[in-house]
């Protein structure tokens, strides 16, 4: 029998409706997009060719859906078995968070109708980072899909295949272990072409891709806690806590490791006096070292990390700590030439919300209909 | 696997990386028979007969300045301009090419980097340096739009066609596209042909490396000729006292170097170019990504490793459902 | 008196039809852009019976071009402008006299029109060893201008030479020569360059002083600004060629044939101010002036430009000097700030995401501490 259930309850409740109307507003702004083009809905330029719908969309978007990949790690390579009951909603969040990002990548290409041409090996370019990126983003929405798949055979009843599925299974997490670890490096090797255009306090060159992957793994920890609070105080379940308190020394440690390397780089390259310099670049980067610094107070004994609160103010604070550091790097401090600005368009920001609440209006109405939660009595 | 052997792989995947990460590869070194331009910033004279000739061979629309729509009046490079003569300004801006109280013209297209950003981040092969010309090409064909390239060239050159319903990626291609190859023809970009003051001059990059050069190396008032279209074979000549260049030639080494070369009286920052080192970001780009992904062996190791022991794990969990 | 009553007699003092007055006027008016009011106030003044206003004109080392440009004058012609308008009481090339006569008869005229008369000057003056090398009347150029112009009420300097020197006064000038402004510190001349100087700018400003008393607004060279206001490559018929970047290569070659800009021939257009495109040469109309005629300008009426820089040489274009419609370094396309909409919507999807986090962990909060657990509303 499976451990796993589905909530069920009703559909339409007034969270689903208001996350329903802001998807509707996103996706008229995207229905614009498509026939006016890019110009018509984004504050897109010369400088700034990358706005929000590739930072928030695609790279930040696919780090928050790093739960899966976090678990997978936790679970099957480190065989911490107990954690088990966490893994189905976080494959959940990781396959939305993907779909949905690989989706925002598809409307932020310039040349949508050609995106096939990135799947044709004769046009790969093997120099290219983004191509690592798109491959890789690609081939895990599918692994993530069959990974999750058992859900959706369960509810069909499907037990046979999900027998043959089970065999096979290993094999499909192993690679769901590889491809974040190699995608999500890449999206901080692909800061390294823009050499100058990203800010010192930012550009490491060649430890980018560890910079990235450390955060996408701590942010999908933390994203497990978040998402756990959430359905918690959400659906009125019982806490999770006492799993969620082991992930969270995950978070403390990664972020101790994170934060060694960056100081480290800074010290070594002589950058400590951008740090300093209290203009908006170094404003920026304390700002982000605090949110990465508030984890590892509010978890800093035993007692804070049994108490949920504490988990989840950790977690956000995380969250917002990864995503930042994606967002200074890429936009907020990067800085293409003189005269350049960027600030995202109305239009842009509710295409990028109305794709957030598209996903969470999928997770609700998924966790209701799937056996995704874990039985509260099997616990 | 224990979870000790694990971080044994781990470490050693790590040292390998660290192996290949010392044999990152150097900048590329410009094509064989490179060809480019030179631009003399003192020479320039502002009449914008390149942009006009860039825009009439390259069959590009004007680019109003708000309502004024029956002149081009581009503000700088976009979809819809390739080449875009702007000025930089100093206090009262009264005498040429003077650093305080003057102005100096500057122009702004493709560099035609030796070690072009856009050509190694291109995932779909749409930028491509030409292997014997150097020349960096475009291809729409397969481009995918994702823009990359604008974002990884130095000089943000690359540019897309935001305000068409299926734009496409507009740059300089030295005017020797399919359909209008004027280098292939013998002959050479537009900007350079119809310039009257031979501030934008076409050839080989080691012919207007030397002639960059010899200018630099010129006395202020001494009288040059200068030579007017091709510097291998100049159309005409003219005699001018030569200003107070400064002496640096951008494009010798900024980034790799670059086929299209600036010179000028006013510091390169002023002018809008951009702080770079000698050392291509791309080089450092590729270096990383080769290392981790060459033969994509580490993936592969990475991958068997994985998979024995997920294997594992999961026999004992009953199963791997999950 | 009625304006009817003194055309009538203007009619019979200069024998021309009252009509072809005043077209006369209209004309010289519309060379300096004055209205037809003030080209009315000028028919009135020459018009009005009174004295015709006295003028001495003195000739230095010069060809006599400017003379020659102005007997070329339609509008009014050479002879109605000296013997119906102006009294030209001493010219060395149109008097009829000679000699000692005219020599007295020039100091007598100075002496009763002390403070009213006109001194027009062509030619440059040489200054070395005293100024021997241009002798009248055994007087040198020198003396003869001072003299003149002690007492002279205006003083134009007609032609290049007189305004700047001209073309002696480049290479080894052997002589000295100055224009003349340079020899008369503190006087205000009028210079009127060109070589030869169209003869309407003369005329027009002649006009103005007769009409208004008073001479027409200089720039800092002494130089009309109705006239010298503006580049030649401003008004210049071949300009949308230079803008379009078809220059003529070679003398007689298809871009030349075609009427292109001569720019890379060494037209020194763009650094020489004139009027020449708008008023061009001889009354002839079809574009009748250098450029128009296929000729690069060679700069004559700028000091520093004609004679002085090789005929071939590019001139440097002044109309780009800033400001002029040339985007900065830091102009980019499309690019937009903030937008209070966009910033409100940032902040309230931030603050969404704060909000909830902030309730679902103050409700994790107090479920802890509620022993009755999270079933709870």
């Amino acid at each position: 029998m499976s451990a796993f259930k589905p909530l069920g309850g009703r559909m339409l409740t007034p969270t689903v409706i208001g996350l329903g109307a802001l998807a509707a507003i996103g996706f008229f702004f995207l229905a614009i997009r498509f026939i006016d083009g890019m110009g018509a809905v984004t504050n897109l330029n010369g400088g700034y060719a990358w706005g929000i719908w590739v930072v928030y969309d695609v790279v930040v978007g696919t780090a928050f859906a790093c739960g899966g990949y976090a678990l997978a790690i936790t679970v099957y390579v480190l065989n911490k078995g107990q954690y088990h009951p966490l893994v189905r909603p976080a494959l959940l969040a990781s396959l939305l968070g993907y779909a949905l990002g690989g989706f925002g990548a598809f409307f932020d290409m310039g040349r949508w109708w050609q995106f096939y041409n990135i799947l044709l090996p004769w046009n790969w370019n093997f120099n290219s980072v983004m191509l690592e990126v798109g491959l890789c983003v690609v081939a895990y929405i599918v692994v993530l899909a069959i990974e999750f798949s058992p859900a959706f055979l369960e509810r069909l009843g499907l037990r046979d295949v999900q027998r043959k599925l089970n065999k096979l299974l290993f094999l499909f997490i192993a690679i769901g272990v590889l491809l974040p670890t190699m995608h999500q490096s890449s999206l901080g090797s692909l800061l390294i072409a823009m050499g100058h255009k990203v800010n010192p306090l930012w550009q490491a060159m060649e430890l980018m891709p560890l910079l990235a992957i450390i955060t996408a793994v701590t942010m999908g920890f933390s994203i497990v806690l978040f998402e756990a609070s959430m359905v918690t105080v959400g659906f009125k379940r019982p806490s999770e806590s006492h799993l969620l308190s082991g992930l969270s020394r995950a978070i403390t440690g990664l972020i101790l490791v994170y934060l060694v390397i960056r100081f480290a780089e800074l010290l070594v390259r002589g950058k400590l006096g951008l740090v300093f310099a209290f203009d908006f670049a170094s404003l920026m980067f304390w700002i982000e070292t605090a949110l990465f610094v508030v984890p590892l107070v509010v978890l800093s004994s035993p007692a804070k990390r049994s108490s949920g609160r504490a988990l989840l103010i950790a977690a956000v604070s995380m969250l917002f700590a990864g995503a930042l550091w994606r967002f200074n790097a890429y936009l907020i401090t990067f800085n293409p030439g003189p005269g350049y600005s960027y600030f995202p368009s109305v239009p842009e920001i509710m295409v990028t919300v109305g794709i957030v609440a598209f996903e969470v209006l999928a997770y609700i109405v998924i966790v209701r209909m799937l056996p995704v939660l874990h039985d509260a009595k099997h616990a | 696997m224990k979870r000790r052997d694990f971080l044994k792989v781990a470490a050693g995947a790590s040292a390998l990386c660290g192996m290949g990460l010392a044999e990152a590869r150097p900048n590329l070194e410009p094509a064989p028979q490179a060809v480019g331009m030179l631009f003399d910033s003192t020479l320039c004279v502002g009449c914008k007969a390149c942009v006009a000739a860039c825009k009439e061979t390259n069959g590009m629309p004007p680019v109003a300045d708000g309502d004024i729509d029956y002149y081009d009046s581009a503000r700088d490079l976009s979809g819809d301009t390739l080449n875009v003569i702007k000025v930089h300004r100093d206090g009262n801006a009264s005498t040429k090419d003077a650093v305080t109280d003057g102005f100096a013209f500057e122009k702004r297209s493709c560099m035609h980097c030796v070690d072009p950003g856009c050509v190694s981040v291109c995932p779909v092969t749409a930028m491509r340096r030409d292997p014997i010309t150097g020349i960096v090409t475009h291809h729409p064909d397969v481009c995918i739009g994702c823009r990359n390239c604008t974002v990884g060239c130095p000089y943000n050159v690359p540019q897309f066609q935001y305000d068409k319903t299926f734009g496409q990626i507009s740059k300089c291609q030295m005017c020797n596209q399919a359909g209008v190859e004027r280098i292939s023809k013998g002959g050479m970009p537009a900007c350079a042909e119809v310039c009257p003051t031979g501030a934008t001059l076409f050839g080989s990059r080691d012919a207007l490396l030397a002639e960059a050069k010899r200018r630099l190396t010129l006395k202020p008032g001494e009288v040059y000729n200068y030579p007017r279209g091709d510097v291998r074979n100049p159309g005409s000549h003219h005699e001018k006292p030569a200003p107070a260049y400064l002496s640096h030639v951008w494009g010798e080494r900024e980034a790799g170097g670059t086929n299209v070369l600036h010179i000028a009286a006013v510091p390169f920052d002023k002018l809008g170019m951009p702080p770079l080192d000698e050392r291509s970001a791309a080089s450092v780009a590729e270096g990383v990504q080769h290392t981790l992904y060459n033969y994509l062996a580490l993936p592969a190791i990475a991958l068997a490793g994985l998979t024995y022991v997920v294997r594992r794990n999961t026999d004992k969990n009953d199963g791997g459902e999950s | 008196m009625t304006n009817q009553d003194k055309f009538e007699l203007l009619e019979q003092r200069l024998g021309i039809s009252r009509r072809d007055f005043l077209k006369f006027c209209t004309g010289v008016a519309a060379t300096m852009g004055l209205s037809t009011s003030e080209a009315m106030a000028m028919a009135e003044a020459v018009a009005s019976p009174r004295k015709r206003p006295v003028v001495i004109w003195l000739h230095g080392q010069e060809c006599t071009g400017p003379t020659e440009s102005l007997l070329r004058g339609q509008h009014p012609s050479l002879e109605r402008l000296i013997l119906e308008m102006i009294s030209l009481d001493y010219h060395q090339t149109l008097d009829a006299g000679a000699g000692h006569d005219v020599e007295i008869a020039k100091d007598a005229s100075i002496a009763a029109n002390k403070g009213q008369y006109l001194l027009v000057v062509e030619g440059s003056v040489p200054t070395k060893d005293g100024g021997i090398y241009c002798k009248i009347a055994n007087k040198t150029m020198l003396e003869h201008t001072r003299e003149a112009a002690e007492h002279a009420a205006a003083i134009v300097a007609f032609g290049s030479c007189a305004s700047w020197g001209g073309v002696q006064s480049v290479g080894p000038n052997p002589t000295e020569a100055k224009g003349v402004g340079a020899i008369l510190p503190g006087k205000t001349v009028v210079n009127l360059p060109g070589c030869p100087p169209n003869p309407y700018n003369f005329l027009a400003t002649v006009m103005h002083y007769l009409t208004f008393g008073a001479l027409p607004e200089l720039d800092g060279e002494g130089r009309p600004k109705f006239a010298y206001g503006r580049l030649i490559h401003e008004n210049c018929e071949r300009r949308p060629h230079f803008d379009a970047g078809r220059f003529a290569e070679a003398f007689g070659d298809e871009g030349h044939r075609k009427g292109w800009c001569l720019y890379k021939l060494g037209c020194k257009g763009p650094e020489t101010y004139a009027n020449c495109p708008a008023v061009e040469f001889n009354d002839v109309g079809g574009g009748t002036w250098p450029v128009g005629v296929g000729h690069p300008c060679f700069g004559c009426a700028q000091e520093g430009i004609g004679f002085a820089k090789p005929l071939f040489s590019l001139a440097e274009v002044k109309t780009h000097t800033p400001p002029n419609t040339f985007p900065s370094i830091e102009d980019r396309e499309g690019t937009s700030g903030m937008t209070a909409g966009a910033a409100a919507v940032t902040g309230a999807a931030v603050g969404a995401v704060v909000g909830a986090s902030a309730v679902a962990a103050s409700k994790l909060g107090k479920s802890e501490g509620d022993s009755s657990g999270s079933n709870q509303d």
